[in-house]
């Protein structure tokens, strides 16, 4: 099971890398594993607000949708439109390719309610 | 860890895992979902050759004159003219004229008959036909004695004729007997995914034995079940508990014409006086965004008019499709529908079965 090392995790599966004000955001190794192949991502519109937490995305795979959460809160500033003729970039490439949307943070202290690649290592363990 | 209470295993539950399949419980048996991605199963089916393990599913033997035995009043289609060697596609209903099950007769002998029948309902159909067959005939129930494997896939014939040679000049819906490594099969030309294939009844201590021998030939890789929802879908073919069951009549699930005109069965009279409200009809979505069963259809006014009862990505189709219950009168292929819920609804239009038209079913 795939972890970046330097990014923040959440309980629901979302990856979170903060550079400058700005959240880029995707899910996890071990969530696209669990969902199979990506059929379809329901991104939301650029300028959308957020709230942490929040369902904000959703994503579908061939037999089932999940609901997909906002790691920060903030405005949407970018989505990935390449996933939506290329939903699998999620299933090859989730912390690289596969982002799923960028969010201007308003609250850069939500970030303490994330966890850290060796606590989500942790909760990962935790779940089997 | 599943906390299903004591699931059923097939003969080849271990070799599953061995091959690193993802197991679910399913109609009280644990079943392969998946071994790969069922992207990669979907496509590995549709252009060369897939098995799956089937031995889940129900057969009974019935032995006695079509009509004296009862078997005749308890299915819906017609037996008494099936030559020998022949199978047919039909139903057995309740007294309201719902759906027990769907089902498939084989015809043996001039008075054998093989009942094949879903995994979920083997207990109900055997109670069923024991309580409705006449002292003339014998039933048993043979589905724990019976493993089954489906070979299903535009290669399949090619791959099994050097197994059971014979097999290849095997006509749709018909079925013979043959022999893989010395063991005794029955095999016919049926199957539900809309390709070309066989489904191989072998007994239940040799299958494994015969699992083991059509995966020697490595043109053939495990399939799931989890896939094999998708191709069902994806040809229109009803699954019961979803198109199919105790409430829903064989006319509003689109099977007139399994339904002998001409002779009594149970459920019959009921369905004369049932007013059939509701039509089976497909539905395929304008994006990827795929319906699910339970959602619900509305029509371009957004009036609720039905429900999704199975959806999927379609693969073959690269968007999302559905198979639906709706209010008649029948809308017309290309109208507008939507699909969801009262709060966010996707576009979809009428579709004409099947969805997937390049199967290879008729080869």
């Amino acid at each position: 099971m795939e972890i970046e090392e330097n990014f923040l995790y959440t309980k629901e599966h979302e990856w979170v890398s903060i550079e400058d004000n700005v959240a880029t955001m995707g899910i996890t190794d071990y969530a696209q594993e669990a969902l199979g192949d990506v059929t379809y991502v329901e991104l939301p519109e650029e300028e959308t607000e957020v709230e942490q937490f929040e369902q904000f995305v959703s994503v579908e795979s061939v037999k089932a949708a999940s609901d997909i959460f906002a790691p920060m809160s903030g405005r949407v500033v970018e989505i990935n439109r390449k996933l939506e003729d290329n939903p699998a970039l999620i299933n090859k490439d989730c912390y690289g390719k596969g982002w799923i949307a960028k969010i201007e943070v308003s609250d850069m202290d939500e970030s303490t309610n994330l966890m850290s690649a060796e606590e989500y290592r942790n909760y990962l363990e935790s779940l089997s | 860890m599943s906390t299903e209470i004591s699931l059923h295993n097939t003969p080849l539950a271990d070799e599953h895992v061995a091959l690193g399949a993802k197991m679910v419980g399913f109609g009280g048996w644990n079943m392969p979902l998946q071994y790969e991605s069922i992207l990669a199963e979907w496509d590995y089916n549709r252009k060369t050759a897939s098995i799956f393990d089937c031995s889940h599913m129900g057969e009974f033997l019935i032995k006695g004159d079509a009509v004296s035995s009862g078997l005749d009043n308890i299915v819906t289609q017609t037996i008494v003219d099936m030559p020998l060697n022949a199978c047919r596609y039909g139903a057995m209903l309740n007294d309201e004229g719902g759906i027990i099950d769907d089902l498939i007769v084989y015809r043996k002998a001039q008075e054998e008959w093989m009942i094949v029948v879903n995994a979920a309902n083997i207990e109900k159909n055997a109670r069923h036909f024991r309580a409705h067959l006449n002292s003339h005939a014998t039933f048993e129930d043979i589905s724990f004695k019976t493993a089954k494997l489906d070979l299903q896939g535009p290669m399949s014939r090619d791959i099994l004729k050097v197994l059971a040679p014979g097999i290849e000049a095997l006509a749709y819906y018909t079925f013979g007997h043959f022999q893989i490594s010395g063991i005794p099969c029955l095999i016919s030309r049926t199957g539900y995914t809309g390709e070309l294939g066989f489904e191989i009844y072998a007994p239940w201590e040799k299958c494994k034995e015969i699992w083991k021998t059509i995966l020697k030939n490595a043109t053939v890789k495990p399939t799931g079940l989890g896939v094999r929802d998708v191709l069902r879908v994806e040809v229109c073919y009803s699954l019961y508990g979803h198109e199919l069951d105790e409430t829903i009549s064989p006319l509003e699930a689109g099977l007139d014409k399994f339904l002998d005109g001409k002779k009594g069965f149970i459920g019959r009279q009921a369905l004369t006086q049932r007013h059939c409200k509701r039509s089976i009809g497909f539905i395929s979505s304008l994006s990827r965004k795929s319906p699910r069963a339970g959602n619900k259809i509305f029509d371009a006014n957004s009036k609720e008019i039905g429900i999704i009862t199975s959806g999927t990505f379609s693969p073959g189709l690269g968007i999302g499709i559905g198979i639906g219950l709706m209010d008649r009168p029948l809308m017309e292929t290309g109208n507008t529908v939507f699909f969801g819920d009262d709060k966010n609804k996707a576009e979809a239009r009428i579709a004409k079965r099947p969805f997937y038209k390049h199967g290879s079913l008729k080869s």
